[in-house]
């Protein structure tokens, strides 16, 4: 770990960017990320010939993005449409910095899943169980919280807390695709999906695209806006023994324990340094995961954690103070990272955390990641 | 879209475990060399990567892990048995399975002890499936 602990604070994100977020047919994932990218770079204020470096995902191709932005980068990546790339991504390109492979990069992920209708699940991508009809990523999610809620006593009330407070976030984003506030009896009346998840208990499908811009720490001294280094990163990935797709019989906790403790040893931090949480939540389960995971509580205590709004801003840990995926975007992550950018920059209005100084992002998923961001 | 349910893809690797389960017996892939036993099969030993696995027949007998019931049909062929309950299995014998718990509903518990059933299918195919012992 040593050597990467050396890379502490030595990469920034200087530019982060977004489209809309919504129904858009008429354009397409290059048309999306385009946009996002031309928000990115007013928002650093560079031109887009200093970018040299360009990881795209859930792009189709990086040679078509290439040839829409006009780029021909030194160093490119390509990644798939998961989710847990995001995470992935962003330690990628700090690294890749790092090593001198590019300078300025831009990371760009785009997603026409509403306007294209896609279900996540059934036909699009069967699997070894669906001939049980076990399928949909969701399903995984409620398999893994009957089993919490039996080994621990945990509710679905106490679920019910993640999306009230990520919802109320959403009521204080200008930007997010549902901001009607929700109640807890709200939650427990929606229409179940895999009991025990309710409809509430499941992300949003949308449209939309993020770009963020990173350097090295050095040369973000020079742009538009006060960089947001990235202080620390942690990683740990869990393929065996799973063949059950967005599953983990202990729920991730040793991933997440591994991944979380070398995010703070490189940071030099611990949890209670933490101001705010953007904590991957494709269903609401996986923020009682990781609360555990990273040790904000015990295993089996998320339930009682989360009660009386301890995830809404002015409780004892602000979660996902965008709305995150569940109210917000489904960016997948990367819209997260873009708001742990704009907390420690202060621009966040409404939302804003009091004297941010340290966000953490979590992805608990078969690529665990995490990483910790503070204002340079 | 068909109202049909979804066939499992057949492949080499794992035709011995589907002409299995039409003659009410429920097999898991097996290494010789160290005794890992796993369902799905793979190419090699994931443990010890040997290449030559084999195939043992499980006692049909292992505990509830965890169960959902499916409100949602995401394949049309499911609409008409909604709600329908999935279960997760640990087989004695060590893997894991995602299966459909059937029979009598109880009160299942995390822990309670299950036995295979086989039930064919109008596709030549049978699933096993579990229900409460």
């Amino acid at each position: 770990m040593s050597g990467l602990n050396a890379l502490k604070d030595k990469i920034a994100v200087i530019g982060v960017g977004n489209t809309q977020y919504g129904n858009f047919p008429g354009t397409d994932e290059y048309g999306l990320a385009a946009q996002a990218f031309g928000n990115a770079l007013t928002d650093c204020g560079i031109g887009k010939n200093q970018i040299d470096g360009m990881l795209v995902s859930r792009i189709p191709s990086y040679v078509r993005m290439g040839e829409v932005l006009g780029l021909n980068p030194r160093w490119t990546i390509p990644l798939p449409a998961h989710g847990r790339m995001s995470g992935m991504g962003i330690i990628e390109a700090a690294t890749a910095i790092a090593a001198g492979q590019c300078e300025v990069a831009a990371l760009l992920y785009a997603n026409i899943g509403r306007s294209r209708r896609v279900n996540y699940g059934g036909d699009e991508s069967p699997g070894t169980w669906d001939p049980w009809g076990f399928t949909s990523p969701g399903a995984a999610h409620a398999l893994a919280f009957r089993r919490h809620m039996e080994l621990f006593g945990t509710t679905t009330r106490q679920l019910a807390e993640v999306p009230v407070s990520i919802r109320y976030h959403a009521g204080l984003n200008p930007d997010a695709v549902m901001r009607t506030p929700i109640t807890i009896e709200d939650h427990e009346s929606a229409r179940f999906i895999a009991d025990p998840l309710r409809l509430l208990d499941y992300c949003l499908i949308n449209d939309g695209a993020v770009c963020l811009i990173l350097t090295s720490a050095e040369r973000a001294r020079d742009f538009a806006k006060p960089p947001v280094l990235i202080s620390g990163w942690g990683a740990q990935d869990t393929f065996s023994p799973s063949s059950i797709a967005n599953f983990d019989i202990d729920f991730w906790y040793p991933a997440l324990g591994s991944a979380g403790r070398q995010a703070y040893e490189m940071a030099g931090i611990t949890h209670q340094d933490v101001d705010a949480l953007m904590c991957y939540d494709n269903f609401s389960p996986t923020v009682l995961f990781s609360l555990e995971g990273l040790g904000f509580c015990k295993q089996g205590e998320s339930g009682a954690f989360v009660e009386n709004g301890a995830l809404s801003l002015g409780g004892r840990l602000p979660v996902n103070t965008d709305g995150g995926h569940l109210s917000n975007s489904y960016m997948q992550g990367w819209a997260l990272n873009v708001e742990a950018v704009r907390q420690l920059r202060g621009e966040c209005g409404a939302r804003q955390v009091p004297d941010c100084q340290v966000v953490q992002y979590v992805q608990a998923t078969p690529c665990t990641r995490s990483i910790v961001y503070t204002r340079g | 879209m068909s109202d049909t349910k979804p066939l499992p893809r057949i492949d080499t690797l794992n035709k011995p475990f589907w002409d299995a389960a039409r003659l009410g017996k429920l097999l898991l892939q097996h290494c010789p060399a160290c005794g890992d036993t796993r369902f799905p099969p793979g190419p090699v030993c994931p443990q010890c990567l040997a290449g030559d696995q084999t195939w043992i027949e499980s006692a049909g007998q292992g505990t509830l892990e965890s169960w959902i019931d499916m409100h949602r049909a995401y394949w049309d062929g499911f609409k008409n048995d909604l709600p329908y309950r999935v279960c997760l299995v640990r087989l004695r014998e060590g893997p894991l399975l995602v299966s459909n718990l059937v029979g009598p509903a109880g009160n299942p518990r995390l822990g309670a002890l299950v036995k295979v059933v086989f039930e064919a299918t109008d596709n030549e195919i049978t699933l096993p499936k579990f229900a409460l012992a």
